[in-house]
């Protein structure tokens, strides 16, 4: 059994490793021995004193070249695997039994956030998200239901907790099947996870084979409900605009 | 704890069923004739009097045309040409584009999307869900502006240009038609646009006119430009509304940043649903400049991504150099800051025109504007009774008089609203109804 469980992560691991290995480096190829023909609109030119400017502002991203090489490698396992098996979920799964099981995962969810509300020292969100937990677990059936709709539902996690006091978002990170994140936001995941199972462990004791059902379950919920697919929003910047965008929300986040 | 944990899944199992069985549901039958009945009232009652906050946020939901929710959308992706595409491109080697077929014979209409737009970007989408429900199949295609089209579907891999656009455009819709025509029966073809699809659309007609396959029984122009330079050039002066100019387009996406952090932190619930979107504009109040430097910046999005996705097509050296190789793990660094500072302009004069001169010796900038422009094919839309066009009286994409192009060339088949901005009233239940109506006749 314990074999089994660390074979997984450790083929995962050795896949990261020759992933990062066979397109590391983001330069373009230059002409061996032959002068760079100038282009039409020089960057030394268009960007003037703008250039040095661009380079601090940027985001740091130490590993871009692991990083989309993971990007790359999120998108065929979306195409191979991912949506196809989302696809057949939502075809077989009536939208009443899928909302279901969505409100089901969300009040899952509620666990981390009250949590993390507690460590932020938040008392609004921790009185919301413990009324809408009662509430759901119970009337809700075990959450399948959102009765607490109107009760303000929050977002926490244990990155935006550490945000909270102050720590920084750390190296831009793109997580195998996860997507974009951060150093930061990566530890977070982890933690909660743990958490998570923990307090699970605890009220139900699970076996692995339902924790395994569990954990798929979540993913598809998670992918279902989630409109971005990579490289579909037409821009030969995506990759920027995806951790552009990403960082700002999270800032966002951690600010609320 | 077993017996617990073994009652708790039981349950689950039992739920799950019980809901399985309660609540399969179908989509309901598109409504065919019976949608969307001609407006009775002469009064147009669309909400923004402003050209510009008409432009950027739309129609709210109260006052949009009632659509279903999900219509049988099929997205699927098809190979137009047997070709290479560029190593940094290799995720657009096919062209993505969608379709909803009714269960019997119908009408066909193929939508073609706006400057930069997806084929499934939120116009699209809506006009699609619109001439469904009123019982056409439709094919939904992006704009040949749009990256993935570009490399994609395009023969030269340098779009803009109207008639070898209009050629792209009509051998896709003959690549889909081969694939769908084994599925369906269509009784006849039409074809609409909304902005540069709008004018993609008339060449697209005037086309078929030769080529016969399709024989439009309609088109539809929805907010076309009349000359194409004269709409690209206001779209790129609507930049110098940032403050300091483009330069300074890192501060402006940090105070807008900053401003839009504001009204997030007081909303409770989650979702960045539209009600946001109208929250965040209320709270954030912006002027007409902050307003034209959005969609400035928005338009700059779309010609930074067509020009540097033509640049890395056809190697002309635009803004890469020309002896510089992108693998697919190259990062476009700072041709990514250069490719946001060249407008549609620059892109016209050092790239557009010189490529089209070196293939016809002797082409001056003039006569190339002129060509890009539907006064081109002037004698033809007047004649063409198939032809109809949709617009706004306060268009932001039209020169001032330019507007009068449309009734005095189209007569009775221009249709103009006296407010909307640039596509702002779209899903205004009255234009709903509207487009839905010409194809109808």
């Amino acid at each position: 059994m314990i074999t089994a469980k660390n074979r997984c992560p450790a083929t995962l691991l050795l896949l990261i490793g020759v992933l990062a290995f066979t397109g590391c480096s983001t330069k373009p190829i230059r002409p061996k021995g032959e002068a760079i023909i100038p282009p039409d609109f020089p960057a030394e030119r268009v960007l003037g004193k703008d250039r040095e400017y661009l380079h601090k502002a940027d985001i740091y991203d130490p590993w871009e070249g692991f990083n989309r090489s993971i990007y790359r490698f999120n998108y065929q396992f979306d195409k191979y695997v991912f949506l196809p098996v989302v696809g057949a979920y939502q075809t077989v799964t009536p939208d009443i039994v899928e909302t279901g099981i969505h409100n089901f995962m969300r009040n899952i969810l509620d666990v981390t956030t009250l949590v993390n509300s507690i460590l932020q020292l938040d008392f609004d969100k921790t009185m919301h998200t413990t009324t809408r937990l009662l509430v759901n677990s119970t009337i809700g059936l075990a959450g399948f239901i959102n009765v607490a709709s109107d009760v303000p539902r929050s977002d926490e996690d244990f990155g935006q907790t550490l945000g909270h006091w102050g720590v920084g978002d750390g190296p831009y990170l793109v997580l195998p099947l996860l997507g974009p994140s951060n150093v930061r936001d990566g530890i977070g995941l982890g933690v909660d996870w743990i958490v998570w199972t923990e307090i699970r462990n605890w009220l139900l004791g699970i076996e692995s084979w339902q924790q395994w059902g569990y954990t798929v379950l979540r993913a598809i919920d998670i992918r279902a409900h989630t409109a971005f697919r990579y490289y579909e929003t037409g821009s030969p910047f995506e990759y920027e605009w995806v951790r552009l965008l990403y960082t700002t929300k999270r800032k966002l986040d951690v600010e609320r | 704890m077993t017996s617990v944990k073994n009652s708790f899944y039981t349950c689950l199992v039992l739920l799950v069923t019980a809901i399985a069985l309660a609540g399969c549901s179908t989509t309901p039958e598109p409504k065919g004739e019976a949608a969307f009945p001609p407006p009775s009232s002469e009064s147009y009652d669309y909400p923004f009097d402003n050209s510009y906050l008409a432009t950027v946020l739309g129609t709210p939901e109260k006052y949009r045309a009632e659509l279903p929710e999900t219509i049988p959308l099929k997205k699927r992706r098809i190979k137009i040409f047997d070709r290479d595409v560029p190593e940094a491109l290799w995720y657009d080697q096919e062209l993505r584009y969608s379709y909803a077929l009714q269960k019997k014979a119908a009408p066909l209409v193929f939508l073609i999307a706006g400057t930069g737009a997806s084929y499934d970007g939120g116009k699209n989408t809506n006009m699609g869900r619109a001439f469904y429900e009123a019982g056409f199949h439709i094919v939904s295609i992006s704009s040949p502006t749009h990256p993935n089209f570009v490399v994609s579907a395009s023969k030269s891999g340098v779009p803009g240009h109207a008639f070898e656009d209009a050629e792209d455009i009509y051998r896709v819709m003959e690549t889909i038609w081969g694939k769908l025509r084994k599925k369906i029966e269509v009784t006849d073809f039409y074809v609409t646009g909304y902005s540069l699809g709008g004018f993609n659309a008339a060449f697209v007609t005037y086309l078929d006119e030769k080529r016969q396959i399709f024989n439009f029984r309609k088109a539809l122009l929805i907010n076309p430009p009349v000359r194409l330079y004269d709409s690209i050039s206001l779209l790129d002066r609507m930049l110098e509304n940032i403050p300091g100019g483009v330069d300074n387009f890192p501060l402006f996406y940090n105070k807008l940043v900053e401003e839009i952090g504001r009204v997030y932190k007081r909303v409770d619930q989650l979702n960045l649903s539209e009600d946001f979107v109208y929250q965040a504009f209320k709270a954030v109040n912006p002027d007409n400049e902050e307003l034209a430097a959005l969609i400035g910046v928005s338009f700059r999005i779309s010609s930074a991504n067509m020009a540097f996705t033509s640049d890395l097509m056809t190697d002309a050296g635009y803004i890469k150099p020309k002896n510089v190789h992108f693998t697919r793990n190259t990062s476009p660094g700072e041709y990514n800051a250069v490719a946001h500072r060249l407008g549609f302009t620059d892109f016209f004069h050092v790239y557009f025109y010189p490529y089209h001169k070196a293939q016809i010796p002797g082409l001056s900038r003039e006569e190339l504007i002129e060509q890009m422009s539907l006064s081109s094919i002037e004698d033809y839309l007047r004649s063409a009774e198939k032809i109809e066009v949709m617009h706004n009286q306060n268009d932001l994409i039209l020169e001032p008089g330019e507007i009068d192009f449309f009734p005095r060339v189209f007569g009775d088949r221009a249709k103009i609203y006296p407010k909307g901005g640039h596509c702002g009233n779209m899903d205004y239940r009255d234009n709903v109804a509207h487009m839905v109506n010409v194809f109808r006749q």
